[in-house]
């Protein structure tokens, strides 16, 4: 890229001042993470025309539409944080863990008589605590952020299987039962918890410093620092936030299932990773969107939905699942040079 | 009579057993360019990290205006009106270039947590420091990754001119720069200097430190040789103070 640079020089700046809107536009449809922001969208589109084409009176009822919508809500929540650590030129191993944690510790709550809403914030803060130790060894003590959130990853599940004694508990609230089942204008209520935390994200990483900061610090840690913005604060805050979300997350699993499980779900984490990746958010850090994650949420929740309709063994989804998300990654990747 | 803008004292800098900077005194006065010449390791780089306060000096005092000032971290430097221009780093290329000239300077509306980013006003401003120093560059709303070289050392100029700054200090700020380019940099210095800044510049391109300076420090091992006006001086005899084949006697 460097080289193209110099060439470019010259000339660049004559031809810059004399831009005219169309070749403007030509600009944006030339520029890489355009396409990868929309890449994902017209995907999912796809994606629904296509089951809708195979299997209409299945696929493309408000039942079956809705049963996406609820299965997308808790990997949608799960999602933002992880596009937060992803941009920060990070990953969070761990989120699925801190989900299984923070739903134990949600259980221990609860059946001690706890409030609601104190059990609620219990799990979260549990995940936060979780985050917050992730943040620190990574940015303070410069360790790799995979090898710590993959430890983390044990640690969790390991604190998980301790407090529980391998046991699920069952929760009975009617409150919480409501929030899984019940839906508004077709819309389940777990979707638009997730829709609110997703706009309230897009918000903190477009509209607030800290998203600008957050932002900087993925793209060129160096010129960050130089300019005197603090990467062990960023780094701290989003892994506290990816914790955080995936405490609260394991509220809506427990309201899901009526239960807290010590059982891992590690395909929540599989999920989030892919739907980063296929979001368009950069894995080197510095480029993200709220929006592209949430929609490849969406797009893989679909994807496993029809394939289950038109009748394909759930060994295959993995693999369909796993396809999908290499071969995402390789179009950015080429698309990107 | 110039107004003395940045006055360096005995400034000491070791790191273990070497000693980088052995006492080191120069002055920049506003209005002017004050270069800085010297072979790798006289410790340029060293003094000028003091002044922006990436190093912690171990020992004597910065004078800004006439008033002794200490700082321990580069914001805190930035905080007594002194910017640096770096060679490679600087510009984020993901960031557009009114989020680059406003990084960690954001302007914000709004109370308590609901503050949020007052992107217009940013921008518009961004226009404004842009056009202060006559550089054109077709809008503010682009990623710095599409700039040309010269565009990119242009836009971190105008971010270290444009906040109130007293003085800028430039590492080599055309080394990665064509013909054409260098030359619209130092037009870009020579407006800067005019508008009153104090420009400390460090160069190892002679005929640019002529061009450019209106005084000279030679430093040689960590110490001032020399101080002179560029007018006193030429390439061959800079040469000869850097390398110690003349000494300057004392610095003045």
């Amino acid at each position: 890229m460097s080289v193209n640079r110099n060439n470019e020089t010259a000339s660049a700046e004559a031809e810059a001042v004399s831009k005219s809107a169309k070749s403007r536009i030509q600009e944006t449809f030339r520029d890489p993470f355009f396409w990868s922001k929309w890449l994902v969208v017209v995907a999912f589109l796809l994606i629904v025309l296509v089951f809708g084409l195979l299997s209409p009176e299945a696929f493309l009822t408000t039942y079956n539409l809705n049963n996406i919508l609820v299965a997308s809500a808790i990997p949608a929540i799960i999602v933002v944080g992880q596009t937060f650590t992803v941009a920060t030129a990070g990953i969070d191993l761990s989120v699925s863990s801190i989900m299984t944690f923070g739903a134990v510790c949600f259980g221990l709550a609860f059946t001690n008589g706890w409030p609601l809403y104190q059990c609620i914030i219990f799990s979260t803060l549990a995940g936060f605590v979780c985050g917050i130790a992730n943040g620190l060894i990574i940015a303070k003590r410069e360790v790799n952020d995979f090898i710590v959130t993959l430890g983390m990853l044990s640690v969790a599940a390991g604190a998980a299987l301790v407090l529980s004694d391998g046991k699920p508990r069952q929760i009975i609230d009617e409150r919480l039962a409501n929030v899984a089942i019940n839906e508004f204008t077709h819309i389940p209520y777990l979707m638009f918890i997730a829709f609110a935390i997703v706009l309230v994200a897009h918000f903190v990483l477009f509209h607030t410093r800290f998203g600008t900061h957050l932002l900087a610090v993925g793209g060129d840690p160096d010129a960050a620092r130089a300019m005197g913005i603090s990467i062990v604060k960023i780094k701290v805050l989003v892994y506290a936030i990816s914790g955080s979300l995936a405490g609260f997350a394991a509220v809506l699993t427990v309201s899901r299932i009526g239960a807290a499980e010590p059982a891992a779900n590690t395909s929540i984490l599989l999920n989030s990773v892919a739907a980063v990746v296929l979001g368009g958010v950069s894995l080197f850090g510095g480029r993200a969107t709220i929006f592209g994650p949430f929609v490849a949420t969406l797009l893989l929740q679909a994807l496993s939905n029809g394939l289950t309709i038109l009748g394909v063994a759930s060994y295959y989804q993995y693999i369909a699942v796993g396809v999908v998300v290499i071969i995402s990654a390789s179009l950015v990747r080429t698309s990107n040079k | 009579m110039k107004q003395v803008a940045i006055e360096c004292n005995d400034i000491r800098k070791s790191f273990g057993s070497v000693e980088a900077l052995r006492g080191v005194s120069i002055k920049a006065v506003a209005g002017e360019v004050t270069a800085i010449v010297g072979d790798n390791g006289a410790g340029k780089s060293t003094l000028i990290k003091c002044i922006s306060g990436v190093y912690d000096a171990d020992d004597g005092e910065i004078k800004i205006n006439g008033e002794v000032v200490k700082f321990v971290n580069p914001e805190e430097s930035r905080s007594f009106g002194i910017e640096t221009v770096y060679q490679t780093l600087g510009l984020i290329e993901d960031l557009t270039i009114w989020q680059n000239l406003f990084l960690n300077r954001e302007l914000t509306k709004g109370v308590g947590p609901a503050r949020l980013l007052d992107k217009r006003k940013m921008r518009d401003r961004s226009e404004e420091m842009l056009k202060n120093l006559d550089v054109y560059i077709p809008s503010v709303k682009a990623r710095t990754r599409g700039l040309s070289g010269g565009q990119r050392q242009a836009v971190a100029i105008c971010r270290a001119a444009g906040w109130g700054s007293k003085v800028v200090i430039m590492d080599e700020p055309t080394a990665a720069l064509g013909v054409k380019e260098t030359a619209k940099v130092e037009e870009l210095i020579k407006r800067m200097k005019a508008k009153g800044l104090a420009i400390l510049l460090i160069s190892h391109n002679f005929d640019q430190v002529l061009r450019l300076a209106d005084h000279i420090w030679v430093m040689r091992q960590g110490s001032v040789m020399a101080g002179m006006r560029a007018n006193e001086t030429d390439g061959d005899h800079l040469v000869s103070l850097i390398t110690g084949a003349a000494t300057g006697g004392k610095s003045k």
